[in-house]
């Protein structure tokens, strides 16, 4: 009985968390074609419900009826396989990340190596998604997507570094209660432009999206699929932008603070402002897709290795000699 | 403790049931995905023992990493379409030996190794480890890493460096005839530079761009 009842308290809590960040992935969704539409002086998608709130319910709805296509000659097993990982990859990195000092579902001791972790596993479900077609396009698209998450993660790695050195734990809310006195998008600007830029092309997010290129590989991996498969390879895409998002807000803005620790701004809970925070980045990962014409695949390998892997190996060596020059190296 | 057991049994049958199925398997590709998810569940069982960093670890430089090389080379050399028949095919059964050999060599390397450890405890010197709760295991790991154990990690980490300057140096090749793109050059580019007006010798023709 005692089992029973904790399982069922966990359960609830998973979905105090799921239920949210499904539906906020739908209306992110919405959010990024109505940003991307304005910005081209259009008016997006307006019609159903207010606002055109409700167009991705609309669209999950004719996906759910749409048929499912396994192509003959597709490997049917990993085929299937394929967007449920993507999926599941993207909603479980969630579970460490903490909404204010005690809303968080599980508060684990390396809470950043679990999410660097958990998004290095999504390369899978492309991979396997793009092979499994048994066809050219999505092949291709896999690789290119592959080589390109491979190569982006060193420098996002090599950021999280420079953030630890100032934080000393791997635990997520000690990496924000650390911020306490000043965010460190302060002493570590470079490296949150260089996070951000990072985190679009570790999403596959224009100017980055070379993997569902239109113009030459028609949808990259996610050519072959149909209905709700490719609505979860869509959804977890969402998330895993949401996520890094998530993971942005934490490292370089605050968390769950509130900017100034200030009486009226302190009694608004940390959720609002990590949602805020998650939502402001999001606004801008929407304003450089509208803005910024695509890379060319050279380009973009020469920017992860020759620039981005230098610059933020650097960094961290000025940050640890800073640190270790004024005493201020974090002790357990 | 015993959701524990059960737990340990899953991840620890479901890793060597994937060990076996690496080898059984008769496309290259799903073996490389069976040793991804051996990969993963030995990552868990590490988890399960209170080593978190080196599980997380493993799952990120192994999984996340060294096998996505391994499925890109298997898929770009596609020798998914040789299927994998050791075991049914009569041509390859001279593999078998030599294989027999090898994994016999392997077990007794295991088993001198468990047994030493077992029955002569001080014939690797152990280093004396606070294992507490107060502090993490990622901070007991760093503080072995870096003060008795320094140099040979140090040295662990030169010959990785070697090892990947000489992958580097094995498959470098300078062809020529190549035409690179000089970001230098094209940002410098001036407008009296950038239009020429050459006078064509009628019947010869000029050469231009060499």
């Amino acid at each position: 009985m005692e089992y029973l009842n904790t399982i069922f308290h966990e359960v609830y809590k998973i979905l105090l968390l799921l239920v949210p960040v499904l539906v906020s992935v739908a209306m992110i969704v919405w959010l990024d074609r109505r940003v991307w539409a304005f910005v081209q002086k259009r008016q997006g998608p307006n019609v159903v419900g207010p606002f055109g709130l409700l167009q991705s319910l609309a669209d999950a709805l004719k996906y759910i009826f749409k048929e499912i296509i396994i192509p003959a000659s597709s490997n049917k097993v990993i085929f299937i396989i394929a967007p449920i990982i993507t999926m599941t990859l993207a909603l479980i990195a969630w579970a460490v990340i903490p909404f204010s000092e005690s809303q968080v579902l599980a508060n684990i001791n390396v809470g950043i190596l679990y999410i660097f972790a958990v998004s290095s596993l999504g390369v899978y479900g492309i991979i396997m998604g793009g092979w499994a077609s048994n066809s050219k396009y999505p092949f291709l698209g896999a690789i290119r997507s592959a080589a390109q998450m491979v190569s982006y993660e060193v420098s996002i790695g090599i950021i999280i570094i420079n953030v630890l050195l100032c934080v000393g734990s791997l635990n997520l809310n000690d990496i924000v209660t650390a911020q306490q006195n000043m965010w460190f998008i302060i002493p570590l600007f470079p490296m949150f432009v260089i996070f951000f830029i990072s985190a679009l092309a570790e999403t596959n997010r224009p100017p980055f999206d070379l993997p569902e290129a239109e113009a030459e590989l028609v949808a990259g991996y996610q050519t072959e699929y149909s209905g709700m498969m490719y609505a979860m390879f869509w959804l977890g895409e969402y998330a895993n932008i949401l996520l890094m998002c998530a993971l942005g807000s934490i490292l370089f803005l605050g968390g769950w603070l509130s900017p100034v620790d200030l009486y009226p701004l302190n009694l608004i809970p940390g959720a609002f402002w990590l949602i805020f925070k998650i939502l402001l980045l999001f606004i801008l990962f929407a304003l450089v897709k509208a803005i910024v014409p695509r890379y060319r695949y050279d380009q973009l390998m020469r920017l992860g290795w020759k620039i981005f892997l230098p610059l933020s190996l650097i960094y961290v060596v000025i940050t640890a000699s800073y640190l270790f020059y004024f005493n201020l190296l974090p002790t357990i | 403790m015993i959701a524990h057991a059960l737990f340990f049994y899953f991840f620890s049958i479901i890793a060597v049931i994937s060990a076996i199925m690496v080898t059984a398997s008769k496309n290259t590709v799903h073996s490389v995905f069976f040793l991804i998810l051996d990969f993963i569940s030995i990552s868990c069982l590490f988890i399960m023992i209170g080593a978190e960093f080196l599980g997380m670890i493993m799952l990120i430089v192994y999984v996340g990493a060294v096998a996505v090389l391994f499925l890109f080379v298997v898929m770009m050399l596609n020798v998914a379409q040789q299927k994998n028949q050791w075991f049914l095919s009569k041509s390859s059964s001279s593999h078998i030996p030599i294989g027999l050999i090898i994994s016999a060599i392997i077990f007794f390397e295991l088993i001198i190794v468990v047994g030493g450890w077992k029955y002569k405890p001080d014939l690797v010197n152990p280093i004396n480890l606070s294992l507490t709760n107060e502090i993490s295991n990622t901070h007991s790991l760093g503080q072995v890493l870096y003060t008795d154990y320094i140099h040979i990690f140090q040295i662990s980490g030169m010959i990785l460096l070697i090892a990947m300057i000489g992958a580097i140096v094995l498959t470098f090749r300078q062809r020529e005839g190549v035409k690179k793109q000089s970001y230098l050059k094209q940002i410098s580019r001036e407008r009296s530079e950038g239009v020429d007006v050459i006078d064509v010798p009628s019947n010869k023709g000029i050469k231009i761009d060499d």
